[in-house]
């Protein structure tokens, strides 16, 4: 494996061979390594990939295998501001849907991409389980509730 | 101990979180504190109340008072007024929509009155991240009542005699699989806690993982020393950073005061519980999938036999219970299994909670005696429909179950009587639905979640799925023929019997049940080309009444591919083929004229 041209400067390896290291180097933990690559890099790059495989003594294959089965892991790197809406049933029943196609029209992005100033990323989640408030947009880690397409313009602007 | 004389519970679920119930927590706390009250009454933040519609809730303790719709703004007023001089918020408690009445104590809401908590025992009553609070409650009594007086066979015994089934979806008798996995050999066994909820819409395991971790671990304790496993492993989804932390903090608690860990309680049983987190992937809700994705593999199923009480997470027996069957545990230990056994119908014992949403009233987390039926869910706790609309029908079982209508409101909800109405209980979400939702647009929405989250592994689920959703796009374009409506049956059936796992066998069950109950929908869209609910864009007419047109020419101005034609004070008139059924014209018009049908 040491033909793998690692383009990860010092620093941030260090950090990853140390996540690896904090589980054992255990391929059977390999999802909770994950979680912590993805929390520090942002997302899962292949580079990142290549060396938890080396680290963890299992195939690159199998490491990509795993990443593109979850829907949390991520190739693409995120915008500053991670727009989701919640397409649940509850949300979805109360109008997600349009308020969906209202933050495609404003971003001009389609779901899972990012805006070219990296600022927005759009994507759909199923359930944050606050289906009191739906339709429910998080943006980042704060959760808009009641919102209509109406209300999409201001939530955008609160993050310009 | 500091005796308080009045106790505020903050609701810290989610959604009251996400409407700033932290803030009215710090908010009250500060404001007793600048009284000089802190030592007179006490703030605590608690578990979801489960009435979500009407959050954030403050509740006053002894007296019972519910507030709603409370904000940080209100808070003065409550110390002030109820606090200082005992006079209730007249305008932040509950209103009767009926009567138009204020409810003063919680026990007579509608949407309590019905209820039966058992699962949700403390959610809304404990500080979740407080062992004590736990204990006060009769917290792992039940764990030292087995390990010092009963054997596990008699543990499993009374898990027999309750008749407590699989609150996860299966509905498989625990005590059973308790038994099935106490009986098989091995040098080391694991319980495993499925707290992956993926069902969309459904969201009671969250709930009491954040509202009472410790009753979940101390069921798992107890079912660790019934099969002889020294090891327990939590399955919680990342989406779920609130009841990670909770869970966290609890079984922290729980290894300081000897609960969890070495020698519990002094009588040789060793116990511990790791977490592992899910990564968004539904299929893994299913055993198999959980197992797999446990050993940091891709989340696939596997054909049982063997079952995960013979062959589990690496290899070895492994006994899976989710969240809301662990929580019913220690109840029935304290309380006996014919207490329990008591609640409910003959073939399903106890309560089910169930996560209430869509166009309902209240909104929220309930929990009913099995054998309840839907109209007292609907109509008597939920409050009926949203905006005075009508009852259409009602989605159990997210994407795996079915729609089910008015004729069987009457019907007593449990596990068999779901399923032979072609829905089942799943989870426990309940989806409300008025005459304004389409129902082949719903089919097509659960369809897409499906195939989605198929992990792609057998044929029938990976292709049938979306050949499903292909044929039903067809026929919310208005492209679809009779034809369409015989494959979509058949091939359903086919994916049914064929498919691996649990989620390839039901997940026609969405375009099953909606085309038994509501075939008229898919003839309408079929024959009539017609969407009856105008939920369809592509089936949609967009039309301007000829009395009502003024010829402003607002509607032919603002329409962005030039379709409206007409002259000024004339009647104006839109060329469907090319109107794109944006609805700018609608919007502009001041005179009603433009209409849909």
């Amino acid at each position: 494996m040491a033909s793998i041209n690692i383009k990860l400067n010092q620093e941030k390896l260090g950090q990853l061979q140390a996540i690896c290291k904090e589980f054992n180097n255990d391929k059977g933990e390999l999802i909770n390594v994950l979680h912590k690559a993805q929390h520090l890099f942002g997302y899962l790059p292949a580079e990142v990939q290549e060396v938890i495989a080396q680290e963890l003594k299992t195939s690159a294959a199998h490491v990509y295998g795993v990443v593109t089965f979850y829907s949390f892991f991520t190739m693409t790197p995120k915008g500053e501001h991670p727009i989701s809406i919640c397409m649940g049933t509850a949300c979805y029943v109360r109008g997600a849907e349009k308020v969906l196609d209202e933050f495609k029209r404003i971003l001009n992005v389609k779901v899972g991409e990012t805006t070219p100033d990296g600022k927005f990323s759009l994507s759909c989640l199923r359930c944050v389980g606050a289906c009191g408030l739906a339709p429910v947009v998080m943006v980042g880690e704060k959760v808009f509730g009641r919102v209509s397409p109406d209300g999409v313009k201001d939530i955008i602007e609160e993050y310009k | 101990m500091a005796k308080y004389k009045m106790h505020l519970l903050v609701c810290g679920g989610t959604g009251c979180r996400a409407s700033e119930s932290e803030a009215i927590f710090q908010d009250l706390k500060t404001a007793l504190l600048n009284r000089g009250l802190e030592n007179e009454v006490q703030v605590i933040t608690t578990g979801c109340f489960g009435f979500c519609e009407k959050g954030p809730i403050v509740k006053v303790m002894p007296d019972n008072t519910f507030y709603t719709q409370v904000t940080p703004a209100d808070v003065n007023e409550i110390i002030e007024e109820h606090v200082i001089k005992g006079r209730k918020v007249n305008r932040l408690l509950y209103e009767n929509p009926e009567t138009a009445e204020k409810v003063e104590d919680s026990k007579h809401m509608g949407f309590y009155r019905k209820q039966l908590r058992i699962a949700l025992r403390n959610c809304g009553f404990i500080d979740p991240e407080n062992i004590d609070e736990y204990i006060g409650r009769d917290g792992y009594q039940a764990l030292g009542k087995c390990l010092s007086e009963l054997t596990p066979e008699q543990v499993i015994e009374i898990m027999k005699k309750s008749g407590l089934r699989g609150r996860g979806g299966g509905g498989f008798p625990a005590g059973l699989k308790w038994e099935i996995t106490r009986q098989s050999k091995a040098d080391q066994k694991y319980v495993v806690c499925n707290a992956d909820e993926g069902d969309p819409g459904a969201f009671m395991d969250r709930s009491i993982l954040e509202g009472d971790p410790h009753s979940v671990i101390e069921a798992m304790a107890i079912c660790g020393y019934c099969i002889d496993a020294t090891k327990g492993l939590v399955y919680i989804r990342a989406e779920y950073p609130l009841a990670i932390e909770r869970l966290k903090i609890a079984i922290n608690q729980a290894r300081e005061y000897g609960l969890l860990g070495k020698d519990i309680l002094g009588s040789g049983f060793d116990f511990d519980i790791e977490l592992r987190y899910g990564a968004g992937a539904f299929v893994c809700g299913e055993e198999t999938a959980l197992i797999h994705s446990m050993e940091g593999l891709r989340g696939e199923p596997t054909m049982k036999p063997p079952f995960p009480s013979v062959s589990g997470y690496l290899s070895k027996p492994t006994n899976v219970n989710n969240v809301e069957t662990f929580a019913n545990v220690p109840v029935i230990i304290n309380r006996g299994p014919e207490w329990f056994a008591a609640i409910g119908t003959e073939k399903s014992r106890g309560t089910k909670v169930f996560a209430l949403a869509g166009k309902i009233n209240n909104v929220g987390l309930i929990e009913v005696p099995m054998g309840i039926t839907l109209r007292d869910v609907i109509f008597e706790i939920g409050g009926g429909i949203k905006d005075g609309k009508k009852f259409k029908a009602v989605q159990t079982g997210g994407p795996s179950g079915g729609c089910l209508t008015h004729r069987h409101l009457d019907t007593p909800i449990d596990y068999d009587n779901l399923i032979s109405a072609g829905s089942m209980m799943g989870s426990g979400g309940m989806i409300v639905m008025d005459e304004d939702d389409c129902m082949v647009s719903i089919a097509k929405f659960y369809l897409d979640f499906t195939v989605e989250e198929s992990c792609g592994k057998c044929s029938p689920c990976r292709i049938g799925n979306k050949r499903l959703i292909e044929i039903l796009d067809k026929i919310c374009q208005g492209k679809g023929t009779m034809e369409d409506l015989d494959n979509l049956r058949n091939l359903s059936q086919v994916i049914k019997d064929t498919s691996l796992c649990g989620l390839g066998q039901t997940s026609p069950n969405p375009v099953l049940s909606t085309m038994e109950n509501f075939y008229e929908e898919y003839i309408a869209h079929v024959v009539d080309k017609k969407c009856p609910s105008g939920q369809c864009k592509a089936l949609l007419q967009y039309t301007i009444d000829e009395e009502n047109c003024v010829g402003c020419t607002a509607c032919a101005r603002n329409c962005p591919v030039n379709a409206i034609s007409g002259e000024r004070k004339g009647l104006h008139i839109i060329d469907q083929a090319v109107c794109i059924k944006c609805g700018a014209c609608i919007e502009k018009c001041k005179f009603n004229a433009v209409f849909i049908k």
